[in-house]
């Protein structure tokens, strides 16, 4: 009966049922949004990270990013990597910003990456056309599907310029977006030295260690043996790079604000219904206490009130949200939605209804049943 | 006299302030009452005489200011509000002048909210229901709104809520004000019923002299003071209570 009396109250009057809805669909959509745009900066700053099998990264000292470090660690730093107990494997990584002539004349600029494939470093990922193995040949490179307008080819086979020398697509990745909106171009280890004219320097060496190796250890002696040059961990790194790119640049903060402010016009608009309808339903709840409901049970019809409407805003709040998500996919910052996502979506819509149903129940707590004989 | 049944509300002395300040005023002035089962009384009494307030006081609605309220052996002067919550719940059923019944409820789950508030959400609990509401005469008007209802209908189904989960005590506050004649008869009829049949203390406060021919007894109400008792001499029938206070009036 709490359940039916709490629907029938809400259904009684749509026009209050459809703000309250509108509320938490606003809410959920802001929310959604933001955190959803959040999540896709995040993954496009860290996709590099995340894709490379390192347990370890070495860069140059202060480097904030992985698209900030410049050619400047050279075979010396590996060596001394080599030499240190538990590693394993210590394989360079370039990464820098590059001029990209266009093949009908203009140009942009790219973040060019060197790595060799079979070192085990960092793959090429997400190919969709080409594999990895193509990568070698002669003058080729990866850039991804999104990008061929601002880079001035239509695919496979096209040419371009890259610093001091000539390259060719041979291979296409998608969704691989660049938060910088320089595009990530892949090319090998070699072809990349080769083409900035430097024979031996790199960006970073990722540092595999052995198995069972204790990283945190190794990392302490790298750091002892290495001058001038950064010891992180993956985690470090990623963290380093999102909060250069989402913090320093206020990008995430304006976010994250934006989904506070979802949030909190949600939780007013849903208190506000939330306490009208229960200021009409007053003298039935009056007859209720009346009739000896405890007040719990009281607070149980107010509290199913707010939960039937959050469902029911999450559901159409969250299906909004999946449109846009959609829509998104091509754009520059495509929105991730993820299912840790949603559900802290709908613990927050939930959580969101509770707070608003406190200044309901408030009212109801005053309620006298005395005046139940007067009217 | 001999074996008068034991009384399950019993009221002693009460006194009762409302308002406060200069607008304070003694609403009940010292009334002793008991209730015992298996008896419709009437409480009658001119306009602000104190009937609401006294009525709201026995039903442990409304705290006394002064005096003993006994409610089925339980002594009510030291009950929170949860407390007498609990007492109302065990032990009454009320029925109110504007039926006060749920509008987005059909005539069904209006009774049934009577047993949910006390936790009886079973299936036996529906049927007990309908059952109610068979007896009170509205079969056919389970599935109907309070909208849809005429007046003596939803005081029916009102009627049907207060005895739903076989109270003890069930008080009524002018339960046929709002009705018209026929309709107001056949409440009471049916109030004098719940009293005989089902062994329950009924007592209704009114206005009304239509209502007198049900009554067991009148207690009679002045100022906030009992001020008179009729009782129906045992043996006579219901209408005949009616004849003796007319014949009283009469004679003056
Ligand atoms: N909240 C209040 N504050 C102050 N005085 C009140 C309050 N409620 C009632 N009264 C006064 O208490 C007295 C008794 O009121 P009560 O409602 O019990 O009378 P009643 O016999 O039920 O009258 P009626 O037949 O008109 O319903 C009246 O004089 C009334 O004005
Ligand atoms: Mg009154």
């Amino acid at each position: 009966m709490i359940l039916t009396l709490a629907f029938r109250n809400l259904f009684h009057d749509r026009i209050r049922l459809a703000v309250t809805l509108i509320g938490i669909l606003f809410s959920i959509v802001l929310v959604a949004v933001q955190l959803g745009l959040y999540l896709g900066a995040s993954k496009m700053i860290t996709s590099n990270i995340d894709h490379a099998n390192a347990d370890l990264w070495i860069a140059v000292y202060g480097a904030k990013s992985f698209e900030d470090g410049g050619m400047l660690l050279t075979s010396r730093e590996r060596h001394q990597a080599l030499a240190t107990p538990g590693v394993k494997a210590v394989i360079p990584l370039i990464v820098r910003f590059a001029e990209w002539r266009k093949p009908e004349g203009g140009s942009t600029r790219v973040v060019l990456v060197g790595t060799d494939a079979e070192d085990g470093g960092l793959e090429p990922f997400d190919l969709v056309e080409g594999s990895w193995e193509d990568i070698k040949a002669p003058e080729a490179i990866a850039v991804d599907r999104t990008y061929f307008n601002e880079l001035g080819i239509k695919g496979v086979g096209d040419t371009a310029q890259i610093a001091n020398g000539r390259v060719r697509i041979r291979a296409v990745t998608d969704g691989v977006r660049s938060f910088t909106q320089s595009p990530y171009a892949y090319t090998t280890l070699n072809r990349a030295r080769a083409l900035f004219g430097d024979g031996d320097g790199t960006t970073f060496y990722l540092v595999q260690t052995v198995p069972g190796a204790d990283v945190k250890q190794v990392q302490q002696d790298l750091v002892n043996r290495l001058e001038g040059a950064e010891v992180l961990t993956k985690e470090e790194f990623r963290d380093r790079s999102l909060k250069q790119w989402l913090f320093r640049t206020g990008a995430g903060v304006a976010l994250i604000g934006g989904a506070l402010l979802g949030i909190l016009v949600g939780t007013v608009i849903v208190a506000q219904t939330l306490y009208s309808s229960t200021k009409d339903h007053l003298g039935e709840f009056t007859t209720l206490r009346a009739l000896g409901s405890s007040s719990g049970y009281i607070y149980k019809v107010i509290l199913a009130q707010a939960g039937i409407s959050a469902i029911v805003g999450y559901i159409l709040g969250i299906s909004i949200a999946l449109i846009i998500l959609v829509l998104s996919h091509n754009t520059a910052l495509p929105m991730v939605m993820t299912p840790a996502l949603a559900f802290w979506l709908f613990t927050l819509t939930v959580g969101m209804c509770a707070i608003s149903a406190l200044s309901a129940i408030m009212k109801v707590t005053k309620i006298d049943p005395a005046v139940v004989f007067n009217k | 006299m001999i074996d008068q049944p034991q009384p399950v509300l019993e009221a002693i002395d009460i006194v009762k302030e409302l308002g406060s300040g200069a607008g304070k005023v003694r609403a009940v002035k010292g009334a002793s009452l008991a209730l015992v089962p298996g008896e419709l009384t009437l409480l009658m009494g001119p306009s602000g005489s104190g009937k609401t307030t006294l009525l709201s006081i026995l039903g442990c609605i409304l705290s006394s200011t002064s005096g003993i309220l006994r409610v089925a052996g339980t002594e009510t002067t030291n009950l929170d509000s949860e407390e007498l919550a609990d007492l109302r719940r065990k032990h009454m059923g009320f029925i109110f002048q504007s039926y006060n019944l749920f509008p987005t409820l059909t005539a069904l789950e209006n009774v049934r909210i009577a047993l949910d508030v006390r936790g009886q959400k079973d299936f036996s609990a529906s049927n007990r229901c309908e059952e109610v509401l068979r007896d009170v005469g509205l079969a056919h008007r389970l599935r109907s709104y309070p909208g849809n209802l005429s007046g003596g209908e939803q005081q029916r189904v009102a009627v049907a809520r207060a005895i739903a989960s076989s109270p003890s005590i069930v008080l009524a506050d002018e339960p046929t004000a709002a009705l018209d004649g026929e309709n107001g008869h056949a409440v009471m009829a049916l109030l004098a019923r719940i009293a005989k049949e089902q062994k329950r203390s009924v007592l209704a406060v009114t206005h009304d002299p239509r209502t007198l021919s049900y009554a067991d007894r009148v207690v009679r109400i002045e100022d906030g003071r009992i001020v008179g008792e009729e009782r129906r001499p045992d043996g006579l029938d219901a209408p005949e209570i009616a004849d003796l206070t007319k014949r009283r009036k009469a004679n003056g």
